[in-house]
């Protein structure tokens, strides 16, 4: 049990730092070591772990918590979760401090501003991704529309729109053509 | 949109500590970013905009979880390490807990259809809070001209049009990019 719970930090503490871009860059990298070279999981059960992170609120990155857990329990998942998640704690708590420290110097404005667009198109492409793998057709993108919209336009609790989306979506679905 | 360029006003380290956990436990079907920035941003004035838009850039340039990143990043901002640590901690071990248990009950919730039309539900209005997130950063980048609209776009097509992946457009556009602001910067 000691030397599983030693393999997930070992797995998962390199692959936090490599996960530039967001925790979903990693899915693919994860799916190969766990399933295919380490066989921790099955095919099945990686999926099963992948749509419950997904649908559980918080960070899909979670995915390792389940993972950590399925494969030791509880302190695989304590484990696992501490490997994915603190090596780039620590690096993005020593960049605040830096930056606080050496508040308007050159390289940190040129940063912030080289950055801004980069980051920008990145979310407007996220959206597009999300968008398209959106399951259940026009009536979800519609749903998806009018919550931009909605959000754009007022001060609504997302807990509320939230709400709305799935009960809009299960009234609506069996009248609509999907 | 006047309300939104209220004076920013520091909350104490339970308010924070408490946003961020709800908003760790009810930010179902994803785009946790936009939630940090409804709640943070719009909702209460802790900081505005402009600020929350650089430290989401850093966020998403530097590894790890942008969304922990980001509450890392604020949470230092506005109340320093203490901030730091309560941001860590609230968006990951209240979230960490619970998908625990759903796992155990998955078995369970996946018997009946509704669960799954509830959550494709949930999902589609949480795309909302990722597009409106990517508007308002597409806006403000929009307003500096130019040759930021041209960097946007050039991500945009990268990742959402060609699917290159992000850390290659992180540091290949990233990289021409800060250099770029850096000789504007010292030519000023």
């Amino acid at each position: 049990m000691r030397s599983i719970t030693l393999a997930l930090l070992v797995l998962f503490a390199p692959l936090s730092l490599a996960s530039v871009g967001g925790g979903q860059t990693l899915v693919a990298d994860i799916h190969h070591q766990v399933v295919a070279n380490r066989h921790w999981l099955t095919e099945g059960q990686f999926v099963d772990a992948f749509a419950i992170a997904r649908m559980s609120p918080g960070p899909g990155t979670l995915l390792v918590t389940l993972i950590g857990w399925q494969v030791a329990g509880i302190w695989g998942a304590i484990v696992a979760s501490f490997a994915i998640f603190a090596p780039t704690a620590f690096l993005v708590y020593g960049l605040a401090r830096l930056w606080a420290r050496s508040r308007g110097a050159r390289w940190q404005l040129a940063l912030e501003t080289g950055l801004r667009p980069v980051a920008a198109g990145m979310i407007l492409a996220s959206g597009l991704v999300l968008i398209e793998a959106l399951e259940g057709g026009w009536l979800a993108r519609g749903i998806a529309i009018a919550s931009t919209s909605i959000l754009m336009a007022t001060r609504l609790n997302p807990v509320l729109l939230m709400a709305c989306g799935a009960v809009v979506f299960v009234v609506l679905h069996g009248v609509l053509p999907g | 949109m006047a309300a939104a360029e209220q004076k920013p006003s520091i909350p104490t380290l339970m308010e924070f500590f408490v946003v961020v956990v709800r908003i760790g436990l009810t930010s179902f079907g994803g785009g946790l970013s936009g939630w940090l920035l409804r709640e943070f941003v719009q909702r209460r004035h802790w900081l505005d905009e402009e600020e929350f838009l650089s430290g989401l850039s850093l966020a998403q340039a530097f590894p790890g979880v942008n969304v922990v990143n980001l509450s890392i990043w604020i949470g230092y901002r506005l109340l320093g390490t203490r901030g730091a640590l309560a941001g860590a901690c609230g968006i990951i071990v209240p979230p960490a807990i619970l998908v625990v248990l759903i796992a155990a009950l998955f078995a369970a919730l996946t018997d009946y259809p509704l669960t799954h039309l509830v959550l494709d539900g949930v999902g589609a209005a949480a795309v909302g809070l990722s597009l409106q997130m990517g508007i308002i950063a597409a806006r403000r980048v929009a307003m500096k001209g130019l040759e930021q609209i041209v960097i946007m776009a050039a991500a945009f097509v990268a990742v959402g049009l060609l699917h290159i992946s992000l850390p290659l457009v992180v540091v290949v556009l990233g990289a021409l990019s800060v250099s770029l602001a850096y000789w504007r910067l010292a030519r000023a």
